[in-house]
Parts: C-alpha cells; sequence; structure tokens
C-alpha cells in the first residue's frame, strides 16, 4: 500500500513543473500569434495586404475545421450544422461588439476601429498612427472585443448543449437530419425575426438593451460592424483551439470520445456514459465555433449575412475535415489551409475555377480515401507510412 | 513532457506550416498573370495603362446579372480605347467571380485593390455583395461605383462608395405611384421574397408610399426564394379580390409565381421590381407573365438605348441587352468621364470628382450624383408584351421622374 502511494507522489509533478506544463503552450501560442501579428504583417508590407488576408481567413478556417473536428473527428458523430455555431457566435458578438462599442464609446465614429483598436487590432498599416505614436498596444475597445467573442463562443456552446441534449441519443443520419435542421431554424429565425441595423448612435443610446436583439440586420446582414479581427486575434484563438483539441485526444477525458466513434456498444460497456460525452464534445465543439464566428464577422471583406452561414458553408467544413482524415487535428488545419488558398489560386482560370476545385477534392479522395492524414498527426510516424517501409 | 513538448511543437508546426503555404502561394502570384493581354501585366499600374476592377457573380444563381454587367463594362472600356483612352491612357478591366458570395466578394476586391493595384473599382448588383466590397474600398480609399445596386444602406456612411442606378424607396414610390395614379387602382396585395432584403426592403416601402397616397393593401404574403409552390399564398390573395399584386422578387421567382397565379385564377396584373429584368422572365412564364408590368432602369425601347443595343447586339451575337448591361456601360463611362475631369488619378482625387458628377448622358438615363451618392435618376415601367417573333419583351409605358417624389 505504501509503495503505492509513493510510486503515485513519484508520478505527480512539482508545482513548478506542473505550471511550466500548464503555461508553456499557452505562452508559445500568445508568442506565436503575436508574431504573427508583428512579424509577418509588416513583413508582407502593404501590397501584401491581401495576402494578409487569405493568412487570417487560413486561421479562421483552421479554427472551425478543428473543432469540427472533435465531434466528426474524435467522437464519429455526423454533424451538418456547424455554421449554425458559427452564426450564433458570429451575430452575438457583432451584437455585443456594435451595441456595445456605441454605448460604451458614445461617439458618431463608434464604429471606426481606426478611431479605437489598439495595435493589437489593427489590420490596415495605413491608420492613422500605426507607426506606433499614440495608439496604444491594447485598448479597451479590444478587451470588449475579446469579451464579445468569448460571450460569442459561450452562445454557441449554449445552443450546443441545447441541440446536444435530445439528438446525441438519435445516431447517424438522424442525427445529421437533426442538426441540419437546427442550422435552418437559426438561419430563418435571425433572417424572419430581426430587422436592419441601427446606424446612429443616439437612436441606440435610446433603446433599452433588451430591445437591441431585434436589429441584428434581417435578411440584409448585419452592416457597419468594426473590423477587429486581427492575425493576432484569429491565431490566439486558432491556437487555443488546436491545443484544446490536443489535449483532448490525449487525454482520458479524449480517449472516451474515441471510443465512442470506435465502438459506441463496447464504450458503454466500459462504463462510458456515451450521451454525456457526446454532449460534452458538442458544446466543446460549439464554443470554438462560436469564436470562430465572432472572428469571421469582424474581419474586412466580410458582410456578415445569415444566409451565407447555412448549410452549404456547414458542408465546407465538413469537406476540410473529411478531407484532412476523420480524426486527425493537423490534417484537419492542412486541409482548412488547402482549401481556403485553392480558389485564391485558381483565380486565373475564371469560370472554370470551381470545377477545377471540385476535381482536385475528388482527385484527393480517390487517391487518400481516408482523408490526407487518416487518423494520425503529421507528427506521428503512422501518418508516413512510406518513410517508415524504407527505415525497415 | 514529452507530450507537452509535442503539443507546443504542434501548434508551432502548424503555424509555420500555414506560414509556409501563405508564401508559396506568395510567390506563385507574384508574377501575377492577370487575365487580360497587356504585356506589363505584373499586377503594378503602368505608366501608360488605367487598370480598373470589376467583381461580379459570373458563377452561381444569379450568374446573368454579373455577366451582362460585364458585357456591359468590357464594351465601353472596348470603345474608349479605341477612342484614344482616357487622358491618353489605354484601361484594362479585370474582373473577378464573387460565386455570389459576399466572402468571395471581400476577398476579390481585397485582391483587386492591394494586388493589382486597381484605380477603381466596378461592381457588384447584388446589394449585399456591395455592401462587402465598398467597406473595403472604404478602408483602402479606392472609389467604387456599384452598377445596379438598390438598397439604400450600400453607400450609407461610405463617401468612396457611389451607384449609377436609384434606391429602393424611390423604386417603390415609383410603382406605387404608377399603379394608384395611371393604373387608377386602390386595392393591391404584396407576395414578397423574406429571404431577400432587396424584397423586402421593397415590400415595406412601397407598404408606405402606397397607403399614403391613400391605396389600401389588401393582403400582405411572403415566400422564401427558391420556393416551388405558391399555391396557398395565391388562393389567400385571390380570396381577398386585389386589383394588382405588387411582386418584388428575382426573376425565377416572378415568373413561376405568375404561372400558378394564372392556374389558381387569379387574372389581375402582377407588378414588379428591377428584379424582374431577365430575359428568362418571359421565357419560363410564357403567356403567364404578358399583360404584368414591372419598374426598370430602362427600356429597350427607349431612344437612348437605340444606338447602344446596336453596339451590343454586334458584340455578343445578337443578343438584346438587359439594364445591368447598360448600367455596367454607364458606370464604366461615368468613371472615365471622371477620371478626364479628375486632378489626379488618386483615390480621393478621383471621389471628388465622380462625387461632382451633373447631368451625365448615359444610355439608361441623365445622371446627377446626389450628396448621398446616389444617382438622382428617372426610372421606367415597362409592360410585357409579346412582339412579332412571339417572343415576350419588355415596352416602355412611363417614366417617373426623381423630381416627383
Amino acid at each position: 500500500m505504501s509503495s503505492l502511494r509513493e510510486n503515485a507522489k513519484k508520478l505527480t509533478p512539482g508545482l513548478g513543473e506542473t505550471l511550466v506544463r500548464g503555461v508553456w503552450p499557452f505562452a508559445a501560442i500568445l508568442l506565436a500569434a503575436l508574431l504573427m501579428q508583428f512579424g509577418l504583417k509588416p513583413a508582407l508590407g502593404d501590397g501584401g495586404a491581401f495576402y494578409t488576408k487569405l493568412v487570417l481567413d487560413c486561421g479562421i478556417a483552421i479554427t472551425l475545421a478543428v473543432s469540427l473536428t472533435m465531434v466528426n473527428g474524435f467522437t464519429g458523430q455526423f454533424s451538418m450544422g456547424h455554421a449554425a455555431f458559427m452564426a450564433v457566435g458570429a451575430y452575438a458578438a457583432a451584437g455585443i461588439m456594435y451595441y456595445g462599442s456605441a454605448r460604451v464609446l458614445g461617439t458618431e465614429n463608434f464604429a471606426d476601429p481606426g478611431a479605437h483598436a489598439g495595435l493589437i487590432s489593427t489590420m490596415l498599416s495605413d491608420r492613422q498612427g500605426a507607426d506606433g505614436s499614440g495608439v496604444p498596444l491594447v485598448s479597451g475597445a479590444d478587451l470588449l472585443f475579446l469579451g464579445a467573442v468569448l460571450v460569442g463562443g459561450l452562445a454557441a456552446a449554449g445552443c450546443g448543449y441545447l441541440v446536444g441534449l435530445p439528438s446525441l441519443r438519435l445516431r447517424g443520419d438522424y442525427l445529421a437530419i437533426v442538426t441540419l435542421g437546427f442550422g435552418e431554424i437559426v438561419r430563418v429565425l435571425i433572417q424572419s425575426q430581426t430587422t436592419d441595423s441601427l446606424y446612429d448612435v443616439q437612436e441606440i443610446k435610446a433603446k433599452a438593451w433588451y430591445e437591441l436583439p431585434k436589429y441584428l440586420g434581417g435578411p440584409v446582414g448585419f452592416t457597419g460592424l468594426p473590423f477587429y479581427t486581427s492575425l493576432f486575434w484569429v491565431f490566439l484563438f486558432c491556437g487555443l483551439t488546436v491545443l484544446v483539441a490536443y489535449r483532448l485526444k490525449e487525454s482520458t477525458f479524449g480517449r472516451a470520445f474515441l471510443s465512442i466513434r470506435e465502438d459506441e456498444i463496447a464504450a458503454e460497456a466500459m462504463g462510458v456514459d456515451t450521451t454525456r460525452y457526446k454532449v460534452r464534445a458538442f458544446v466543446i465543439s460549439a464554443f470554438f465555433a462560436g469564436v470562430a464566428g465572432g472572428l469571421y464577422a469582424h474581419t474586412v471583406g466580410v458582410q456578415l449575412n445569415a444566409g451565407e452561414l447555412g448549410f452549404v458553408k456547414s458542408f465546407d467544413i465538413i469537406i476540410m475535415v473529411v478531407l484532412g482524415g476523420l480524426g486527425s487535428i493537423s490534417g484537419a488545419a492542412i486541409a482548412a489551409v488547402i482549401l481556403t488558398l485553392l480558389p485564391e489560386a485558381l483565380r486565373d482560370v475564371a469560370q472554370y475555377r470551381m470545377v477545377a476545385y471540385a476535381l482536385a477534392l475528388i482527385t484527393i479522395m480517390i487517391l487518400r480515401p481516408q482523408g490526407l492524414l487518416g487518423v494520425h498527426e503529421v507528427w506521428n510516424r503512422e501518418a508516413w507510412p512510406w518513410l517508415r517501409k524504407k527505415r525497415k | 513532457m514529452s507530450s507537452v513538448l509535442r503539443s507546443g511543437w504542434g501548434v508551432l508546426g502548424l503555424i509555420a506550416a500555414s506560414a509556409i503555404s501563405m508564401v508559396t502561394c506568395d510567390a506563385k502570384n507574384t508574377p501575377a498573370p492577370a487575365p487580360a493581354p497587356a504585356p506589363a501585366a505584373t499586377g503594378e499600374t503602368s505608366a501608360d495603362e488605367i487598370v480598373v476592377g470589376h467583381y461580379g457573380s459570373m458563377t452561381g444563381s444569379e450568374a446573368t446579372f454579373g455577366q451582362s454587367t460585364d458585357n456591359g463594362i468590357r464594351l465601353a472600356i472596348s470603345e474608349i480605347n479605341a477612342a484614344g483612352g482616357v487622358n491618353g491612357k489605354q484601361v484594362r478591366l479585370i474582373t473577378y467571380d464573387t460565386k455570389g458570395d459576399s466572402g468571395e466578394a471581400g476577398k476579390a476586391v481585397t485582391r483587386l485593390i492591394t494586388n493589382d493595384k486597381v484605380t477603381a473599382v466596378l461592381g457588384e448588383v447584388a446589394s449585399s455583395l456591395s455592401l462587402a466590397g465598398g467597406a473595403v474600398c472604404q478602408q483602402y480609399g479606392v472609389p467604387m461605383i456599384s452598377p445596379s445596386s438598390t438598397n439604400p444602406r450600400v453607400t450609407q456612411g461610405k463617401d468612396f462608395v457611389f451607384r449609377v442606378c436609384f434606391t429602393d424607396d424611390f423604386q417603390a414610390f415609383g410603382v406605387a405611384k404608377f399603379t394608384k395614379e395611371n393604373l387608377k387602382l386602390t386595392k393591391a396585395a404584396i407576395l414578397y421574397d423574406q429571404k431577400q432584403a432587396y424584397s423586402k426592403g421593397l415590400r415595406d416601402d412601397f407598404k408606405k408610399a402606397f397607403t399614403t397616397m391613400g391605396g389600401t393593401i389588401v393582403i400582405d404574403q411572403a415566400y422564401s426564394g427558391g420556393d416551388t409552390d405558391y399555391s396557398a399564398q395565391l388562393n389567400a390573395i385571390k380570396a381577398k379580390g386585389p386589383e394588382i399584386v405588387f411582386v418584388p422578387g428575382y426573376y425565377t421567382d416572378g415568373a413561376n409565381i405568375a404561372i400558378q397565379a394564372r392556374k389558381a385564377g387569379l387574372t389581375v396584373p402582377l407588378i414588379g421590381g428591377d428584379g424582374w429584368d431577365s430575359e428568362q422572365l418571359g421565357k419560363i412564364a410564357g403567356d403567364a407573365i404578358v399583360g404584368c408590368y414591372f419598374s426598370n432602369h430602362s427600356a429597350p425601347d427607349q431612344p437612348s438605348m437605340q444606338t447602344f443595343i446596336g453596339k451590343y447586339k454586334a458584340e455578343h451575337s445578337n443578343q438584346i441587352p438587359d439594364a445591368l448591361a447598360g448600367l455596367g456601360y454607364d458606370a464604366a463611362n461615368l468613371l472615365f468621364d471622371a477620371m478626364k475631369r479628375a486632378k489626379s488619378l488618386s483615390g480621393k482625387d478621383l471621389r471628388d470628382s465622380i462625387a461632382a458628377t451633373q447631368g451625365f448622358k448615359g444610355v439608361t438615363g441623365t445622371i446627377s450624383m446626389d450628396k448621398n451618392r446616389n444617382a438622382k435618376k428617372a426610372l421606367v415601367i415597362v409592360q410585357l408584351k409579346k412582339d412579332a417573333a412571339g417572343v415576350v419583351t419588355p415596352a416602355f409605358v412611363v417614366g417617373v421622374e426623381p423630381s416627383e417624389k
């Protein structure tokens, strides 16, 4: 007995090691995000603004694909409503950010990030004081943005829980239909129950806070949103998503997800509460989808519109996950990058662009039916069978 | 510890991977082979040419919108180049497809401005896409002219965004005025697309205008774009006995509604907005739509359109241009006119020059920019009639001047 206790003690890491273990990945992510914002962006320069935007789009796509991997890849549930969680997060974050900054800042130019954002949320280099003079690194508006994005994620997670409870007792096709239905409900509710966003700051102030959810844009889309999404925010949350996904996959908690994917009956026999774990997978996945939605809504060149966050968008994300390999985090991320860049790289073939895109997809799926990496990760040797053979 | 290290490396690796793929994409794109025959096509504006960008839905469900507009713009450009260009410089057009998706529109415009360094941007037809593209133009200070986005929001608060068409509130006013004063009808029904901002906006404005003029809306029904069965709504409308049905929506739905309305025994005329403007309308609906009206930017039998139609037909195998082609042509020509008058081709000077446009004679009407950067111009009401060859074509009925509002 005592030897057992001793062994356990030996295995328990000390305070220092725990801190290092816990903090270092976050520090790495923060550093990487800062590098993206203050290293990559100036390196690409003003003329590279288009490439900066592509990198940013890639980051959002990775966040979406990796978050969906938790449900479709790890847990083996087929969710077709990922864009709906994204929409919930996007609208919640947009509403808080837009009307929140109107209330807090109270000036006519409340929706102009050029006047309020810190360097950390700045995407354009030609704004006033971009050389750093007079612009704080982090402003109050940036914190409001962070809060809005997190609340968007929580709102989406709440929806994930609500959808999860009844529908996760269903399997396969039935679940797919329920999630698809949920997506359509979200879209129709936003389009039919809300109306044009308010422009005038005095008018916004005159409305009670509970009246404001009515003015989320309706079918026109939420116009006038401030553009706070920067490489820093995107890669901060993108890194967090990947970290959480990785930690999940390698933990007891995540092994329960994987066991459900492999054999639900066997998992249940082993004492895994399958429904509870499925709901958890949904909630975590929905949270990050909501965060990605909040980031997407505040990107330059995006017009937030519920009509575009329907099932077609969900399919786009599913394609990323399937192409990368169901269950592979790095695979989903790589596929997300490829699928974001491919349509742009194919711009020169004009009308045949989407045909070429589809052909590329079909070719990959024929050559690698299990997805680019199967269930493995880029750093697993199993993902590179031809290399392994050579070594023997 | 190793797994911890791995997770950190994983994150870094992913970011590095995305950065690398980005750089390779960069390397591949730097010599940007722009889809144009110009030799100096390095994506930079060379001294002797002016690059203009166009973003439009060349593919997707509203593909005819983007293609017609592009044809109109190209016609204007080939004309100006044949006449020696703008201030001695040749004009080159770069067109990017948006697939009818606002995210794509934002990307296309960003690419046009930051990569291809265009002097000005033309586009889009759909208002929600013009909103996305307009935000980018505003950010970078490059003037944009939308040929045919009618939603009032498009130009609101964006001093670099213009349009050469009227706005929806004027269009709704025109339809209401025509119904009340020319047709002398007082009982109207509405059947609108609840999914489309355009349709909903027209319905709201029409309701307001028509009731102010003393008319009554007997019933207000909604459908969702792409529906195939409208019988429930049409029967409800029929039961209320309206004298006319206002159907603000796009041409496919308008045509299907007309067919089903006649089947349901609803024989009163239908009246639509400029979303009906496509030769597909007559092709799908046939006889069912004959006698119906819609408001539009121009009518093919207007005198000012005749030379344009001739030129367009010669270039595009006898196709009759729709109003969108005319608007694309006008947007491009108005831009060239402003370029000629501008102090320089910098974004700010060009913007001021476009804003100062007064009495520009376009093929779709005389255009003056108001202080909100919207075109003040007349609209026309057309009626669908069968021509000698049995083809359903719109014919001019009456014009409504902006001063009448």
